[in-house]
């Protein structure tokens, strides 16, 4: 039997490494110029799936809202163990903030069907807000746990789980279904799967199919398609999702720039570092 | 509801401790309060805690809400949620203002939610100000300003027609006024009208660690990045800091190699500092670790590469090898002192 898992994915662009490439000449990052990833911490709950499934057996659908080349981070999923995987993608999605994020993933989750254990990364680098888990949770009415560190016990009824909380970790309990957060702290995410790799790195998504949409059944050990839905399908009410839905509106974006400041250089010598410490002294700052 | 406007903050404690952050936020939301002619008030979950919550009255915090239930003694996301979602549509304020620590980023997503309202997450400045949309002119909306992109970008976020607009903000970024002691807040109790089954999870076990390093309150902070991830270097680094009596920071590289613990981290994924003396050794001054010192008040940079971007904020600049210059600091302080 085995647990069914969801795992929510999110393609975003790397804002870690900044090569120079996306570093325009006043300063600022070009965005586009990134290149896509899959989230990092959403890598931990894939991994921490698959660990699940490793000890008390079970299913993991990974899901992601986004344009269609967010397929890209599906194959990832595919190529580290993901037994099914799911496109949400439609043009009445663009412009989403957190709360119409989670309405969308919602209708995706409940198209799915039964599931006992959501997970997802703890934020996203690109937003670092950490909204979606909770708010996908509070739709669907379940509970959720924040920031996962180490699952101690797992059953089909609950799972006991360390996470972390100010200054330490909490141990707690939950009945199941349950939606938690990964924490990058929780495990190091295994690489592809060289034969997995071999195996899916052509998968066609079906989206050219008349009959596209389609619920992936779990039936057959294999994953022949990317399963795409759209806004219909899940039966979203456009209103609600994309930027039609999104209470937050982005009034102003600055770049940052580096603020030069009036620099006193101080020469490497003797001389040069004891007058800067002098000064300090002087001053009472040290 | 109160007749007047409301700005309200939700109170964190941690066995019975109100958290630090908390108490910035009340400060904060005085400012917020006076263009919009509003009362600072607080929501408070736990169980008794009166004392500590009537000091918030210090601060200038008018009422608190309390919700005293001694199922609420410890944080659980969906009994919190809960209790305040029916406190915020009893009293209605207009901006509810939490910590972005763990407990504020998991429990005010989830009443954001349940209110169908925007929140904006982990905000540096907050402000009222006008807003314009599609001919429509808002006065006195609540501004949410932030680091997005990895810091790369700071984005003014608004929620216009969300009634409350809701807010996570950053810890040790809002500056604290003086307390007033003579000033108490008056606690009024009121009902969490939640039943046994919203008691979902069960906490078997709370671990907090004593803190290594308080970068937080910090006066003076020496830094160690990448150009001293090596033993020997990183120990003149701790040398000078023990020296000066400073504590300890480092750049999310060092606390990457596994040389120092996530305590140390001064940054967006660490803590943000504002001492009177940041030293950053061998720091190249990634965005990321500029959003979280920028305002110290005085900043030396050595660096042993003459571009590096840390130089760009530093006041002083100190081009060399950090195995050179430190001990050359260590001798000229020791001299003096």
């Amino acid at each position: 039997m085995g647990l069914k898992m969801i795992v929510m994915v999110k393609q975003v662009p790397d804002t870690h490494n900044i090569t120079g490439d996306a570093m325009k000449p006043d300063g600022t990052v070009n965005r586009s110029k990134l290149p896509a990833i899959i989230n990092p911490e959403d890598l931990n709950a894939l991994e921490e799936a698959i660990r699940i499934k490793e000890r008390v057996g079970g299913h993991i659908t990974v899901i992601t809202m986004g344009p269609k080349k967010a397929v890209e981070v599906l194959k990832e999923c595919l190529y580290r163990g993901a037994d099914d995987v799911i496109l949400v993608s439609d043009r009445k999605f663009a412009g989403a903030d957190t709360l119409a994020t989670a309405y969308t993933l919602k209708f995706t989750i409940e198209k799915i069907g039964q599931f006992d254990l959501i997970l997802c990364g703890r934020q996203a680098i690109d937003g670092d807000t950490a909204q979606v888990g909770p708010q996908v949770a509070e739709k669907l009415g379940i509970n959720q746990i924040s920031c996962l560190l180490e699952v101690v016990e797992i059953s089909d009824k609950e799972i006991t789980v360390r996470h972390s909380i100010a200054d330490g970790y909490e141990v707690a309990r939950s009945p199941l279904p349950l939606l938690v957060t990964v924490s990058s702290e929780a495990n190091q995410p295994r690489s592809p799967s060289a034969k997995r790799v071999m195996i899916y790195k052509n998968i066609e998504t079906n989206s050219d199919e008349t009959d596209g949409n389609s619920i992936p059944t779990g039936d057959s050990d294999l994953v022949q398609k990317i399963t795409e839905w759209d806004a219909d399908f899940i039966g979203a009410d456009p209103a609600i999702c994309g930027l039609a839905g999104s209470p937050t509106q982005v009034k102003k974006v600055e770049n940052v720039v580096l603020a030069a400041n009036d620099i006193q250089q101080v020469p490497p010598t003797e001389t040069g570092i004891s007058s800067l410490m002098h000064d300090l002294m002087n001053d009472h700052i040290i | 509801m109160s007749d007047k406007k409301q700005v309200m903050v939700f109170i964190e404690q941690n066995e019975g401790k109100i958290a630090d952050v908390s108490l910035e936020l009340i400060c904060e939301a005085g400012q917020l309060a006076e263009p919009l002619d509003a009362d600072v008030v607080a929501v408070a979950p736990g169980y008794d805690m009166k004392e500590a919550l009537a000091s918030l009255g210090h601060y200038g915090c008018k009422t608190v809400y309390r919700i005293n239930d001694k199922r609420l003694a410890h944080f659980t996301s969906n009994p919190y949620a809960k209790s305040i979602v029916n406190l915020i549509k009893t009293q209605q304020p207009e901006i509810v203002l939490f910590g972005a620590t763990e407990t504020g980023r998991d429990v005010a997503p989830r009443i954001a939610s349940a209110l169908k309202c925007g929140l904006t997450a982990d905000c540096t400045e907050l402000q009222i100000g006008e807003h314009k949309f599609k001919k429509q002119v808002y006065k006195n909306v609540f501004l949410g300003i932030r680091p997005a992109f990895g810091g790369n970008i700071m984005a003014t976020i608004v929620t216009p027609e969300s009634h409350p607009s809701m807010a996570t903000v950053r810890q040790g970024v809002m500056k604290m006024t003086p307390p007033d002691t003579t000033l108490n807040a008056e606690v009024m109790d009121v009902e969490s009208g939640l039943s046994d089954d919203d008691f979902i999870t069960e906490v078997i076990e709370i671990v907090r660690k004593e803190k290594a390093v308080n970068l937080g309150t910090a006066q003076l902070i020496v830094a160690a990045g990448a150009g001293a991830a090596d033993p020997n270097t990183l120990e003149l680094v701790r040398k000078l800091a023990d020296t000066i009596g400073a504590e300890l920071g480092a750049s999310r590289p060092l606390v990457d190699s596994g040389l120092l613990p996530h305590d140390h981290q001064v940054g967006q994924t660490g803590t943000t500092v504002r001492p009177n003396l940041y030293i950053a050794c061998g720091i190249s001054g990634q965005i990321q670790h500029r959003a979280g010192m920028a305002e110290s008040q005085r900043i030396i940079a050595i660096n042993s590469d003459p571009d590096a971007p840390i130089f760009n904020i530093a006041h002083y600049g100190i081009v060399g090898s950090l195995n050179e210059v430190i001990p050359k600091m260590i001798n000229a302080y020791k001299d003096k002192a």
